[in-house]
Parts: structure tokens; sequence; C-alpha cells
């Protein structure tokens, strides 16, 4: 009985919205914070080192796929909700004024959710894709002027001062002998930096999400589309926030008239402040090529 | 003195035979309606004025036309009881409306209220959940102990009470989006969750009537406080919020 | 008809536990085969459905509304007594039941009484052990408070909703019952008839009120628990539904109907706003603590009100007449309730009427000295011995927010008045029927096997019922007496075994119950029901209500007798028998209140003295008084039926004995 109502049983549905919602509050705190990296100017090193650092760590990786059936659970289990809720009333009413007695974002969760769905769907085929499987993924390079008037371009590895020239790394698995004379590095498994002959691995690169996600904001032709759905994703994502944040304490039992102002503050204040320094992100990107 | 005058209004009900047919909204001119009268005193005029023009009266439920048996209903203009707060639809007064004005009159609508006649609904539903365990397993043969031997907190006994001031009206259900009887169920499960009497079986009881809740087809909620803010005996979401503590720890 | 009162022997307080130890059982494994109807759902018959169900009878529970939850109890504010004596103010079992003898001015039985006092501190424990959310102080213990004609603290309440709560406890034990398959639960049911075999009563007719079917249903005993007749009179503070069907059904099937005429009129209700009015708001007793009552003493200036020329707040104080004040000096604002109500008629009828309705009736409450002295007392309290006038009265609201503010909400909802400013409009209106179906010690009518609870029966208010009585009443005869006494009739059941319901009286009372629907429905006549419940209501207002005379008690029995032919020729009632009608219903059931108010008003036609909330013109004393008589008129009158012509029924007298306690006359001078 216990075991199947903490399934089935409409309350235990709020449950774990509630608790897949505020696990989600924390990723997007989390993810808020490597983000405003992209605020300070010429930070790619930085923010390549936090990428890094969030798609190898073991720790981060257990908590991502925490996050990734948190979203699918919390839309899966919000999809049942707003089906099962619409089947509790099977006829509607002529004339109705919920403005009256409920907030417009508590009245459309399941719209926001979905548009912050649909916004997570695409985000993750922009970046995160790429950054994972993306075969042309770019890596970091740095400009070093080793003598004035003479820029060059190095990759960079993981451990400090690790420099590579560009043009003494092979790129891809094949090497060209007929055009060139043999490269001193090869790369292998996309970021691994083998010396060429003595095939002895020598450094890790990093993958330049830095540069991606600029020149995605910067794009000439579309950057000011994707700057615009990014603002308005997360507009849904405020609004979604606005409710959800506050209500799944509500739902977890946890209101007393002494907390829940606090609560409601502290929510109102989440929903209004992350997406708004999320959405500053893309538009200071994008304004200031 | 009293400032009462007469207004004319035209209302759109819903006019239903009975469950089996579709119904829809029929149109009716009241003139010379007492802005003294109470909403229900205006379809009683409504009424008269159907009968005398040989024309079927529309049903509607209500019975102490003050308050507090929870047997009136209607949605009014949108919202349940009509557009005061803490007010039952018998306490409305057509004060609350303008010559000309035009009044939407339905019936609360949820799969587990379904419409019996025109503006009547089967609340039974209600009934059933507090069958499920709504109730203290006390014998009713006065050999308890007395009462004082058990004291309650004052603050205790004062919130249980005000959990049980809910007249199960249903108003929660019909203007909650989602149709949800929680406030009803949350309300009740409260007053005993306090109560040191109603202690000793929580955790079947919750259960119980979670199951029967959901059984009956009432929807989820999703703490959009509408509830909260038409319920006439204005009980706290904080009695869902208790529910929902009571039946984790039920779970657990 | 012989009316045998069946009051044991003995000394009084060992009646009822002599009389409970000697009763016949039934035994457990016998109670599943006898079956027991209960009709109505509010105190009485919630509680005896679910006391019988628990005890294994197969108990059928019938109430007209959605749900058993919504009937009438549900309305009562003030409290519940009970001689707990939590307080230490010397309340006894003696005194309740010595207080509740007198409020009903010698009219009440005394071993009835003393019983219901008796079992009244288990009602509470009953209560409390349910989930009753009783009101507590700070320590957790249960707290009391006074109320009207008594000298102790015994009244236990829930804020201005105990009523409600102590029905909710009855509901969810009877929840509890259906729940476990004990009690079959019939909402939307409405009982039409008695079906009676062999002298027995055997079971009832009802109406399916949503599909209109005409359903037999057998049992054993049948227990009638549908409350009181106040809605004779069209406009009172009793539900829209409250009917008096069920009791006269059985009426006129040969239970004897005891004291039609006493009705409880309370003196503070909201008063009538127009023609449309369907029904009347009591404001609770306890406001007459606080509020002065008054009309003008100048019959222009009541005029010039009504008009809409003068304020109440306009008139200056040597002006108002407190009449309450004036000729009740020791009790002033605080007489008992048929004494106020009287005084307030008496003073509309003179022309001092303040309302502006059709009938001018209504005089004013009013707090504004109240204001003022609770103002003084708390801004001296707070220390500030020299308060300004705007002070005093923001303080006094404030006062009277905490004390009455859910009242004071209520009345400006209804009346779009502010009370805080000017002084609420009060006039009586009915409230309680005292009279009801005759019953013995059992509570068992003159029908074997019928059994009357409640505000429905006579038994135990005499000619006036003490405010927080009827509450005690409703539990004490569901929870603790019927159980005794059903089962003492039904351990000689055992053998009868299921009752079919193809009896040939079962198909006649079918039959007579279809042919008085088909009657309504094809009479094809001009007129609503409502328009011949209200003619009859204005009768029985005017001429049997608060005060009463022989002329116009006979015109009344005449009238009443007219208005029921106009009925019977020019009643339209729309729609078919086979849907939820509900003029098919009303007409049903004002059929029988036009029986029953004649029945009224030969009762006080026949009863030649004044008392309680009987009051006929002719027996007051020099002073405007009640003047009983108790050498010719100490019993019970116990009217029985004779036919259709209500007239010809016939009176009873059961004498009533005072064994213990001296009577004396209600003086509140």
């Amino acid at each position: 009985m216990a075991k199947s109502a903490l399934l089935k049983s409409s309350i235990a549905k709020k449950y774990w919205m509630a608790l897949t919602g505020l696990f989600l509050c924390l990723f997007l705190a989390g993810h808020l914070a490597g983000n405003l990296q992209l605020l300070v100017p010429n930070n790619a090193l930085n923010f390549n080192q936090y990428a890094l650092f969030m798609t190898t760590n073991p720790a981060v990786k257990v908590l991502s796929y925490l996050t990734y059936i948190s979203i699918l659970f919390h839309a899966i289990d919000g999809f049942l909700l707003t089906y099962q809720n619409a089947k509790a009333r099977p006829i509607g009413y002529a004339k109705s004024n919920p403005s009256a007695n409920s907030s417009f974002s508590s009245r459309n969760m399941a719209l926001l959710g979905t548009i912050v769905l649909v916004f997570i769907v695409t985000h993750m085929v922009n970046f995160w894709a790429k950054m994972h499987f993306d075969k042309n993924m770019p890596l970091m390079t740095q400009s070093i002027e080793g003598q004035p008037g003479m820029k060059q371009d190095f990759y960079v590895g993981t451990q400090a001062g690790q420099y590579y020239p560009v043009e003494q790394v092979e790129i891809g698995t094949h090497t060209d002998e007929h055009n060139h004379a043999p490269k001193q590095f090869k790369l292998v498994k996309k970021t691994e930096l083998y010396h060429a002959q003595a095939n002895v691995k020598v450094a890790d690169l990093y993958k330049d999400l830095y540069k991606i996600t600029l020149a995605f904001f910067r794009d000439a032709k579309y950057g000011l589309y994707f700057t615009i759905g990014y603002v308005l994703a997360m507009f849904a994502l405020g609004f979604h926030l606005w409710h959800g944040f506050q209500s799944a304490f509500q739902s977890l039992g946890l209101n007393s008239p002494k907390y829940t102002p606090i609560i409601k503050f502290i929510g109102k204040a989440f929903a209004v402040i992350v997406p708004l320094l999320f959405a500053i992100i893309p538009l200071y990107i994008h304004f200031t090529k | 003195m009293s400032t009462a005058k007469n207004i004319n209004i035209n209302l759109k009900i819903w006019r239903q035979k009975n469950a089996n047919d579709k119904g829809g909204i029929v149109d009716y001119k009241l003139d010379n309606v007492s802005t003294a009268s109470s909403f229900l005193e205006m379809l009683d005029q409504l009424n008269e004025q159907l009968i005398n023009n040989k024309q079927e009266p529309v049903a509607f439920d209500h019975d102490c036309r003050e308050g507090i048996c929870g047997m009136c209903s209607l949605y009014i203009n949108g919202r349940a009881h009509g557009p005061e707060t803490g007010t039952t639809t018998c306490q409305l007064h057509m004060r609350k409306f303008k010559d000309g004005d035009t009044i939407y009159i339905e019936p609360f609508r949820s799969k587990a209220f379904p419409v019996v006649k025109d503006l009547v609904v089967d609340r039974s539903s209600f009934d059933r959940i507090q069958q499920a365990g709504g109730f203290v397993s006390v014998n009713t043969s006065g050999n308890t102990i007395d009462a004082n031997a058990t004291p309650v907190p004052k603050d205790d006994a004062d919130k249980a009470f005000m959990a049980a001031a809910c007249i199960g009206c249903g108003a929660c259900v019909a203007t909650c989006k989602n149709g949800s009887a929680m406030l009803f169920v949350g309300a009740k499960v409260s007053q005993y969750a306090l109560l040191p009497q109603g202690k000793v079986e929580a955790a079947q009881r919750v259960q119980n009537m979670v199951r029967q809740m959901d059984e009956e087809g009432f929807g989820n909620c999703t703490n959009t406080g509408a509830c909260e803010i038409e319920c006439p005996k204005g009980i706290s979401l904080e009695n869902i919020a208790r529910m929902n503590r009571e039946f984790l720890k039920a779970s657990l | 008809m012989k009316l045998d009162s069946k009051i044991p022997e003995g000394p009084l307080n060992q009646k009822w536990t002599d009389y409970k130890d000697h009763l016949k059982l039934v035994a457990p494994n016998n109670r599943p085969k006898l079956d027991i109807i209960v009709v109505g759902t509010g105190l009485a018959g919630a509680s005896a459905a679910a006391s019988l169900g628990e005890m294994g009878y197969n108990v059928k529970a019938f109430c007209f509304q959605d749900s058993p939850r919504r009937a009438h109890s549900i309305a009562a504010q003030g409290g519940i007594n009970a001689a707990k004596n939590y307080q230490n103010d010397g309340d006894s079992i003696y005194r309740l039941f010595y207080d509740t003898i007198k409020g009903g001015d010698y009219r009440a039985r005394e071993a009835n009484v003393h019983r219901l006092a008796e079992v009244s501190g288990n009602i509470i424990d009953q209560c409390v052990a349910q989930g009753v959310p009783f009101a507590r102080d700070y320590g957790g213990m249960l707290d009391n408070r006074s109320f009207g004609g008594v000298q102790v603290q015994r009244t236990f309440y829930a804020a201005g909703q105990t009523g409600q709560q102590l029905l909710l406890g009855a509901y969810s034990a009877l929840s509890r019952q259906i729940g476990l398959g004990r009690v079959k639960m019939y909402n939307r049911h409405e009982m039409l008839d008695l079906v009676k075999i062999d002298g027995k009563a055997r079971g009832i007719i009802a109406r399916n009120l949503i599909t209109g079917e005409i359903e037999r249903h057998s049992a054993h005993a049948v227990v009638i628990a549908s409350g009181g007749y106040g809605n004779v009179y069209f406009l009172s503070t009793n539900a829209m539904g409250s009917n008096v069907s069920a009791g006269w059904k059985i009426h006129k099937k040969g239970a004897a109907f005891a004291n039609p005429c006493y009705v409880q009129i309370h003196p503070t209700c909201i008063p009538v706003h127009g023609t449309n009015q369907s029904k009347l708001t009591l404001m609770s007793e306890s406001l007459r603590n606080s509020g002065r009552i008054w009309v003008p003493k100048k019959k222009e200036d009541a005029e010039a009100i009504r008009a809409g020329k003068l304020k109440p707040t306009q008139i200056a104080e040597e002006d108002r007449d407190y009449y309450l004040e004036r000729r009740y000096p020791a009790f002033g604002n605080l007489v008992p309730r048929d004494v106020a109500s009287r005084a307030a008629k008496e003073r509309c009828d003179e022309g001092f009427g303040i309302e502006a309705n059709d009938t001018n009736e209504g005089v004013y409450l009013d707090f504004s000295s109240e204001i003022k002295n609770k103002g003084k007392e708390v801004a001296y309290a707070q220390g500030n011995h020299n308060p300004s006038e705007e002070e005093i009265i923001t303080l006094g609201k404030k006062w009277i927010e905490e004390k009455y503010g859910n009242l004071f909400e209520m009345y400006e909802k209804i009346t779009d008045e502010n009370p805080y400013e000017t002084p609420m409009k009060i006039y009586p209106a009915v409230h309680y029927t005292m009279g009801g179906v005759w019953v013995d010690y059992n509570l068992q009518s003159t029908i074997p096997g019928c059994f009357v609870a409640g505000e429905a029966n006579f038994s135990d208010h005499g000619a006036n019922r003490l405010g927080a009585s009827a509450l005690m009443q409703g539990l004490a005869d569901g929870y603790f007496v019927l159980p005794y006494t059903v089962s003492n009739y039904l351990a000689d059941e055992i053998r009868t075994g299921k009752i079919s319901t193809d009896a040939p009286e079962f198909a006649e009372a079918e039959k007579n119950v279809k042919d008085s629907i088909n009657m309504f429905l094809n009479n094809n006549g001009t007129k609503s029901v409502d328009y011949f419940h209200k003619r009859l209501g204005h009768v029985m207002w005017n001429k049997v209500g608060m005060a009463r005379n022989e002329q116009g008690l006979k015109e009344a029995i005449a009238e009443i007798g007219q208005i029921r032919d106009e009925f019977y020729k020019d009643v339209y009632v729309p729609g078919n028998a086979d849907e939820l009608n509900p003029e098919l219903e009303k007409a049903l059931r004002v059929a029988d209140f036009l029986e029953l108010g004649q029945l009224m008003a030969m009762d006080a036609l026949q009863r030649n003295e004044s008392c309680g909330g009987h009051f006929r013109e002719e027996y007051q004393d020099a002073e405007g008084e009640t003047l009983r008589d108790d050498e010719n008129f100490s019993f019970v009158s116990a009217w029985e039926y004779k036919g259709q012509d209500t007239t010809k029924a016939e009176l009873h007298k059961e004498e009533l004995k005072y064994e213990f306690i001296k009577i004396a006359a209600r003086n509140y001078k």
C-alpha cells in the first residue's frame, strides 16, 4: 500500500514534482555561476576550465545524470498531471474569471514548463551536444606574442604552462605526408595530445566552448534571434519559478505562517534574479561584439 | 436608511434537463429585482416568473440560506459563489450587481460533481471521501474518558476548529483549474491530525481519504491557491500542506 | 386513544438508571436480522443511525438534502448545555434539570428532562472523543460561557458554529457506519408516508428526489428525526427545506401530535426586507449583552425614519424609548426570548416600528452606549485617564469587534449597513418549535415501533426552550436514549423475520402517494406553491404568532381552511413526477403545513392561558405579562387525527405531575 501510494497517488506526484523541481533550482544556481564567467571579457581559459570540469568530474557526472533524470521526470510527471487535471473537468465554464483568485504563472505551469523544456532541448543541441559529440568542436587556442609583432597561436593544455603551437599539431587521425613534413604532435580522441613519434600522451587540451558560445550569439545571420529566443525562454523560466519555487515547499508540506512568507520572498527573488542573470549573458555577448 | 432599489438584469443560466441531457446556456430577462434581495431570492423571483408563464423553473440547490449548510453552490460570473469573497451564494446580495448587468450562472463543474439537473450537481463524492476515513473510530456509547481528561493546547484546538469550519460546499473543487478536492480533504485530515483524539489513526485516515479522493476523479493540486481565496469559510492552504506532511509520514 | 407516558416509578434521579437496567436486550447475533429506518440526519437522526448501526442493526437512513451533513442542526450558533460544573460555580444535574423545567414554564415532563440533564455530560465526553473542536482555554481545558435564563456557565461552544461542529461530529460517526456497510444512506430521498401493518410501523414510502421513483422500504422500527415545523410561517430561521411532512404523515397514521401551539419566536433576527424575502437570519442572543433595544418615543420620529428623512443617530437620547429597560428594570435587555419578542411586537403594533418595509416591523439594537462604556474602560485600563471622545469610540469599537466581529460582518453583508456606526435593526422571527409528535418515555409515538427524536418530538422543552438546549436534546435522544428503547422494542421482533414490501399495506400507501403526486401535477392551476405558502405564513404570523386571541385564532382556522381549498383547486405544479422537481416537493410539504397550521390554531385556542411561547392576549396581568393557569392547563395537549378535516381532530390530555419541584411563577421585573 505505502509503496504504491508513493508512486501513484495524487499527493505522491506532487512530492516528485517538488523534489525534482527544487533539485533543478539547485542546478540552475550552479549553472548560472558557471555561465556568469562569460561576462568577464576574454575569459576563455577560465570558462573552458569550468566546462571541462563540468564534463569530466565524476561527482559532477553523477549530478548531471540526476539532472537529466529530474528534467525528464519533472516533464513527464508534469504532462501526466496536466492530462489528468484536464480530465477532472470534462465540461468547462462558459464564463470564467480565474485572475480573481490565482496568479498567471500558477495557472500556466504546464505551458511555461513546455517552453522551458523546448528551450532545454535546443540549448542542449546547441551547446551540450556540440561539446560532447561534435567532431568539429574547436579546441581552445591562445595567441601569444612571442616577439613583438609576431603573434603565434598555441593550443592550451590543462596543466599550467602547457602551450603547443597550433601548426605543430596534426589534427585528425591520418597524416598528410604528401604536403608537409611530419608534425610533432597528434590529437587522439578529440582532446588528447600525443607526441607523434613516441605515441605518448603529453597533454589534455580544452574544448573551446567559450568560442562556440560567443560565435553562437554573435552569428551574423541568426545571433539576434538566438539572443531573443534565449531571453524569452528566461522569461518563461522566471514565471515558472515565480510559482514553482514556493509551490514545491507547499507540496512537501512545508507551510507555516512563520516561514512561508520568507520562502515566498526567496522564491520570488530567485525567480527574478536567476533568469535575469541568465538573460544578461547572451545580451551582453551579442551587443558587445 | 435602507438604500434598496430595483434593478433589471439579464441572466445567462445553464439549463440541463437531466444527467444525460447535453444542456446549454439559456437567456432570461428579469426586471424589478430588489437590491436588498439575496442572490437566491433573485432566482426565486425568476422561478415565480417562469411558473406564472407555465415554464419550468430553474433547479438549484439551497437550504439554510445563512451560509452554513453548504448546500448552495453556483458559479456566478466566472467565480464560485459569485464575486464576493468569504461569502456563500445564499449570502450574496443583489446590491453587488448593477442595473443592466448580465450575469452568468453555471453549475459547479467537476467530473466528480456530475450535473443532476440545471444548476444542481451531485456532491456525494465528498460523502464517500468522508466515509473512507473522515472520523475517529470511537463507539458512540458515551463510555469514553471525561472530556477534560486529555488537555488540548488552545492553539491546536483553534486550528482544528478553523479546519473543521469547512461546509463541504465544493467551491474549492469548482474554482480549482484542476478540479482538485485537496482543500476539502486537507481540512478534514487536519482537523483530526491536530487533535490527540484523532492522532491515533492519522496514518490510515490520510491514506484512505486520499485514495478515495483519487478514485472519485478529482484533479491534482498545483497550489494555485484559488481554493483558499474562493472558500466561503476561508479554509487555509496550510491544511493542504499538513495533509501532504501527514501523507508522507504515513507512506514512509 | 390512550396516552401512557410509561414514566418509571422511583426517585427522580434513579428512574433512568433503573429503567435502563430492566429494558429488554437484543443479542448481537440477532441484531443484523432487524431493520431500522431513520428519517432525518440532523443531530438526533445522525446520532441515532450511527449508534444503532454500530450496535449491529441493519439501518437505513434518509435525508432530503444532498448529504446528511446539511441538516439544519448545522445552523445552531450558540452552544450546548451540560451539567459538568467545570467552572466550579455550583452547577449540577439537578440545576440543569430545574432550569430547563422552569425555562419551559412548567409544561414539560420531569422524568424526561431529568434524564436529559443526566446524559448531558456524556454528550460532551462523546463529542470530544469524536474530535469535535470545542473552544478551550490556555490550559487546554474546555471553555464555557453563560446563556440566558441561568446563573451558571455550563454552555460548551465552538465559536458561533457549535451546531455545525456537533452535527459534523455525528455525521462523521454516521459516515463511519456507512463506510462499514452497517448503515445504508439514502440522500435526496423524502419520506412521503408511513406503512403500518397490524398496527405497527413496518416501513415507509419514500420518493427518490432525483429520479422521482417511489420506493418501498420495510423495517422493524422507524425513527422519525425530521426536525421542527417553523416553516409553517413561511418566514422563519429554519432552512428552506425544513418541513413537517414526516411527522405529519405519522400523525395521520395514528400518532398523536402534542402541543403544536408552542412556538419559540426569537427576538433578535434581521427584519424582513421585502416581499421576495425567503428566509430570516438570526443574530445571536449574545448581542443583547451589549446592545440596548429602543424605538423612538415620538410617532412622528418613527415615521420620519421610515421615510428616510431621519437617521436613528439623529434621535436625541431623551426621545428614545428603551422599552425593555422601562418595563423590566431588573432584567432590562436580557429578559427571556418570549418576553423580548412580545415587547417588540407591542411597540411596532403601536406604530413605533422603524423598518421601511410593508409592515414597518423593526426595532433598534444599539451598541453606541456600550461602545462608549467599554471604550472608556479600555482607555483607563491602558492608563489613559483623560481620553478624548474620539479615542473612546475607537477603543470601544475595537472591543465590540473582538467580541462580536463575525456577527457584525454578517449583519453588514445582509443589510449593507454598518452596525458600528448605526444601530442594528432587528425584529422577532420564528425559530424553534417546542411542540411535535407526542412520545412516551421511550420516545415512542402512539404507533408501536414508530419513534420520534429531536425537535420533531415534543418531549423536553415544555412551552419555551432555553438557549443551548436543543443541541443537547437532539444528541441525548440519538446517542443515549433510542439505542436502549429501540432495542427494548425490537427484542420482541427477533422472530418476525424480513418484512416483505409486497404486503398490501405497502401497495396501498404507495398508491396514495402516487395519487397525490399525480393530483398536483395534473391540477393545472394558476398559482405557484409559494403563493399559497406565503398566504398561510401571513395568517399564521398575524394570528397564531407572538400574541394570540380567541377571535384571531378562530379567524385563522377558517382562513387556513379557505387557503387550503384554494390551494387544491388552483395550485400549479410544473414538471413531471419522474425527475428532480423542487416545486412538487414544495407542494407536498405545503399541503401538510396547511393542515398543521389549523391544528396549531386549534391548540392555541383551547389553551386558555399564557405560558412560555404561547401568549394569549386575554390572559395577561395588568402589566401585560403572561398568566399561566396551572389548575386547568397543566397538561400536554395531544391531538388525534380524525380525517381530512383537521378541525375534527380530537384532543387528549396527558396530565403533568410535578412530584419533585415546586411550581412557581416566572417574574422578570
